[in-house]
């Protein structure tokens, strides 16, 4: 099992996602630079966090049109695991990958923080190692986290479980008092009709290791691997 | 008599008697442009011409130093091969024209700072000061700062850890912005700024050359005045985006080996990269202006040599590799362009095409500024900050209310308003960020970790600069103890007025001896740092405000601390001793509105003490909690450790002294520490051996904080009321 984590100009968080998959979870894992354009042998891609093309323009509109995101798009068509992380997340909603767009923070600052969200959908390849209503513990840390889409995609969206992670109080509840960006609907985290992307302003990668403040990040990250291990076991059995 | 070049001199910043000297070294009247490089390079800024002979008294050595001042920034060593690479910098005036900018290329310059030394950038931290947050106009430029310092810090994704902010009347019109950035790097990979090697070729790389920032140096080495808002050109514009990619092109090419020397373009641009590395090297630079990628047209030579653009570096690499340099900077999509190469005439030689346009000793431009000693004369107001009667204080019923007050002045209250808007965990490797005594950081692939501060104790500095100073550099080692830290090394940033006023160089001097007085006795060298003069508008300077950065190295990360009260029943104990002084404290300022009194005795025998104290209890797992008296006194220490920990604490303090003196006089050398009650024979042994005094205090848990002398509750609040004075005021405040 090998992951690919994507590098931008700008990208900043690919270290944090390199570590949390090799150091911490022992897996196979690439940087692979913007202007690559085969993910053959990649079995799942992470678009890390950070800056890319810092953010001219808007957060994502530049880096949809690297190389690699041609690949990324193909690998996503056939079915490959592709999880955007903060940035990551802006790319895929730019790239039309995931639905809906991630707008300024309602208070207009940057918020770097430790937030409670709500697991909404433990049957995805995502999420399958949390239970539903579980509320984890992320690091969020983001000036464009406020996630906006129409009413007609949000109630389609909602009604077939695609609404993965949202913001909340420590004992689960949601509400805007624990939206810290604005988000429509307090989502944190998404993914797409078929399964195999997800985008999340949260940062799974950077809650991988006690010292660092807690592990809750792993509930995300084990999923995907455990979603891949099962993949390669089916494979095998072909 | 006017000299032939008076008024060209005056155009420059210079004095007749310096031009009689650049006369002198270059042996010929220079022409305009090589007059503007010196009047750049022997601006204050560039040249430390008036701080120079004093900067002298510090100790700058030591086994763990492998770089003192001189170079980009220091270096010491914290052992595995590796070492900490750290600096701090002032950006003041660009910063009070235009708060965001300012702040911003702050970061930048700092950042390039660390690099150009071959590390990677790990951390950042910053020291700030502002003047009223009741004016708008102070709200806007603390808020704009903050937004600058982290748009670029984020950007460039290296975690802004630590910090302080400080709020003064002083500052009004001259605020203070002091960043301060920290690498990692292995020894043998360390790059110097030196050029050597004739024919080497000179690469500037980075981004293009344009009008901003002309003249910063000169700008930052003159007082602030009304027309400096009109000088918005000397402010340099940033793009986090350019200087990340400029890293890690950097990087990159580190690991080949082409590269000779390397240096950052700050002040003075091209002119200081070029003739600081061939004064190093001992060796001239020939260069092509021309050959500059530029941004602008129609710029003439002397703007091109001094100008401020961001993001760019000047490579000295082996001959016969620029297609290598080069390619790697195509790959990152930044510029490279050959504008020169090393010779051995020791001359800074500047071409424009074909035409030889000026041509000066390099180290001549670089080291060979006079020294300038100002006279230092003790300031006739001096007494009358001194004298403060405390006995017309007055004593009133309500100490919960006064604490519950002095926690929601802006210098005291909680910066998560400042901090949440830093990514401080990017790069995975924070252990314990904002918010606490001071940051640790993970260093890769070991069990230890850095601690790191950066304090500054202005209003003490103001009342006894030597005291003050010497302050500045115990608490920050104090801070870094209490996180499970011994202090190895730091850098300075000293915020000063006009030298030229001998009050202000009296305050100046007076500091650097008792910072050098606390750096001996404590065995912490200086190495490195940044003067900042010149912080004035009109007739009133700055009070003195020398920051100290500092480093400091965690053993063992299983063994660290954190301020707040974690485990009930824990018992909480005082390492050192109380003391009846009020002076220079934010309760005096508070009930008088008034920057007074006589500072606290400092006995750095005794901060030693109590530090050694600390440590040991941490390293032996004693000590679960710790949290330095500092701003605010006991009381607000206390407070801070009940909000942090979200849990109560019952205590009973000695009797004796004056409740005001006991709750909020700032005495240093104090540490609130709990232990479990278990342990608490061991600590008092050691505390015994040592010879440190320690007071039991009583015990945490519930609700309330409820502080006791002599069977009479002083101060009882719920926790819940403190912390929502601490935390709210700062949102509170920035929200109108």
């Amino acid at each position: 099992m090998r992951f690919a984590v994507a590098v931008f100009p700008g990208s900043n968080c690919d270290v944090d996602a390199y570590r949390a998959l090799h150091d911490v979870l022992g897996r196979d894992v690439e940087y692979l630079w913007y202007r690559e354009t085969d993910l053959s042998g990649f079995d799942g891609v992470i678009l890390p966090g950070g800056f890319s093309y810092g953010d001219y323009l808007r957060p994502g509109a530049i880096a949809r049109f690297a190389p690699l995101m041609e690949a990324v798009v193909r690998f996503a068509g056939r079915g490959g695991m592709v999880l955007g992380i903060c940035n990551g997340f802006q790319l895929l909603t730019e790239a039309g990958l995931l639905p809906g767009a991630l707008l300024r923070n309602r208070d207009l600052t940057f918020l770097c923080d430790t937030v409670p969200v709500r697991v909404e959908n433990a049957d995805t390849a995502f999420t399958r190692c949390c239970q539903n209503g579980q509320v984890l513990r992320l690091p969020i840390a983001h000036g464009d986290g406020n996630y906006a889409v129409d009413a007609a995609t949000l109630a389609v969206m909602e009604q077939r479980g695609q609404v993965i992670l949202r913001y909340c109080a420590p004992d689960g509840t949601v509400d805007e008092q624990h939206n810290p960006n604005g988000s429509v609907a307090n989502i944190a985290g998404i993914i797409n009709g078929q399964g195999n992307v997800a985008g999340m302003m949260p940062h799974p990668e950077r809650a991988a290791e006690e010292l660092l403040g807690g592990t809750n990040g792993l509930f995300i990250l084990q999923s995907m691997v455990q979603e891949l291990e099962r993949r390669q076991h089916e494979a095998s059995r072909c | 008599m006017k000299l032939p070049g008076a008024e060209r001199t005056a155009r420059v910043g210079l004095t007749d008697a310096e031009y009689a000297r650049i006369v002198e070294l270059v042996g010929r009247e220079p022409g305009d442009l090589e007059l503007d490089l010196f009047g750049v390079m022997w601006s204050e800024h560039c040249s430390y011409k008036t701080s120079r002979p004093l900067l002298r008294l510090f100790p700058t050595t030591g086994a763990a130093v492998l770089q003192g001042p001189g170079e980009n920034a220091g270096i010491v060593d914290i052992g595995d091969g590796l070492a900490v690479v750290m600096k701090v910098e002032s950006h003041n005036h660009p910063s009070a024209v235009e708060p965001y900018q300012g702040a911003a290329t702050g970061s930048g310059g700092i950042i390039r700072d660390i690099f150009t030394m071959g590390a990677r950038p790990v951390a950042m931290l910053d020291s700030l000061r502002f003047g009223d947050l009741g004016e708008a106009r102070q709200r806007s430029l603390f808020r704009g700062v903050v937004k600058g310092i982290g748009d670029y810090d984020n950007c460039m994704g290296i975690p802004t850890v630590a910090g302080e902010v400080g709020f003064d009347d002083s500052y009004t019109g001259n605020c203070l912005v002091n960043a301060m950035c920290v690498g990692i790097i292995r020894h043998t990979d360390i790059k110097r700024g030196a050029a050597t090697g004739v024919g080497n070729p000179v690469i500037l790389v980075g981004a293009t050359t344009g009008r901003d920032g002309m003249g910063g140096a000169s700008f930052a080495s003159v007082d602030l005045t009304a027309a400096s808002q009109e000088r918005k050109s000397a402010v340099q514009v940033g793009d986090p985006f350019l200087e990340k990619l400029l890293l890690e092109a950097c990087l990159e090419l580190f690991r080949t080996d082409a590269v000779v020397g390397i240096q950052d373009l700050g002040a003075a641009g091209l002119t200081s990269a070029s003739c600081e590395t061939a004064a190093r090297g001992g060796m001239g630079i020939d260069l092509d202006v021309a050959l500059v990628p530029r941004r602008e047209d129609g710029m003439v030579p002397a703007e091109v040599m001094i100008s401020e653009s961001q993001e760019r570096m000047l490579v000295i690499a082996h001959q016969g590799r620029e297609e290598e340099v080069q390619c790697i900077f195509d790959k990152w999509g930044l510029n490279a362009a050959v504008i020169g190469r090393v010779t051995d005439d020791g001359m800074l030689t500047i071409r424009n095409g074909d035409v030889v346009v000026g041509q000066v000793p390099a180290k001549a431009l670089a080291e060979q500024a006079p020294l300038r000693h100002p006279e230092a004369v003790r300031p006739a107001w001096q007494d009358d900050l001194l004298d403060l009667d405390v006995t017309r204080l007055q004593q009133q019923d309500d100490w919960t209310g006064t604490l519950t007050a002095l926690l929601g002045t802006p210098t005291i209250a909680s910066k998560e308003w400042v901090y949440r808007q830093y990514d401080s965990v990017v790069r995975t490797n924070t252990v314990i960020g904002p918010g606490s005594d001071a940051a640790v950081l993970r260093v890769d692939g070991t069990d230890h970790g850095i601690a790191l501060t950066i304090d500054g104790p202005g209003r003490m500095c103001l009342l006894d600069p030597a005291t003050g100073a010497a302050m500045a550099v115990a608490e920050a080692a104090r801070n870094l103890v209490c996180s499970g830290a011994k202090p190895l090394a730091l850098t300075d940033c000293l915020n000063f007025g006009n030298p030229e006023k001998p009050e202000v160089f009296w305050q100046f001097s007076q500091a650097v001896v008792g910072m050098s007085e606390a750096c001996r006795k404590l065995r912490i060298p200086v190495i490195g740092g940044n003067v900042s003069f010149y912080n004035e508008t009109g007739a009133s300077a700055i009070v003195p405000t020398p920051v100290v950065g500092m480093v400091g190295v965690v053993e063992d990360l299983a063994h660290i601390c954190r301020q707040g009260f974690g485990e009930p029943d824990s018992v909480v104990v005082l390492l050192g001793a109380n003391t009846d002084e009020l002076g220079g404290s934010e309760y005096v300022r508070v009930a008088t509105g008034r920057r007074a009194g006589r500072v606290p005795l400092l006995d750095l025998e005794r901060e030693k003490e109590v530090q050694e104290l600390c440590l040991t209890g941490i390293r032996r797992g004693l000590i679960r909690s710790a949290h330095d008296v500092s701003d605010g006194g006991l009381s607000v220490t206390l407070a801070e450790s009940c909000i942090s920990g979200q849990m109560g604490a019952d205590l009973s303090l000695p009797a004796g002294i004056r409740p005001d003196a006991l709750l909020f006089g700032e005495a240093p050398s104090r540490i609130v520490v709990t232990v479990g009650a278990g342990d608490l024979q061991a600590l008092v042994d050691a505390a015994v051996e040592m010879g440190v005094p320690l007071a039991v205090l009583g015990t945490t848990g519930g609700t309330l904080l409820n502080i006791d002398v002599s069977g009479k509750s002083l101060v009882r609040a719920p926790v819940v009321d403190l912390a929502a004075a601490w935390s709210g005021s700062l949102p509170q405040v920035m929200s109108v």
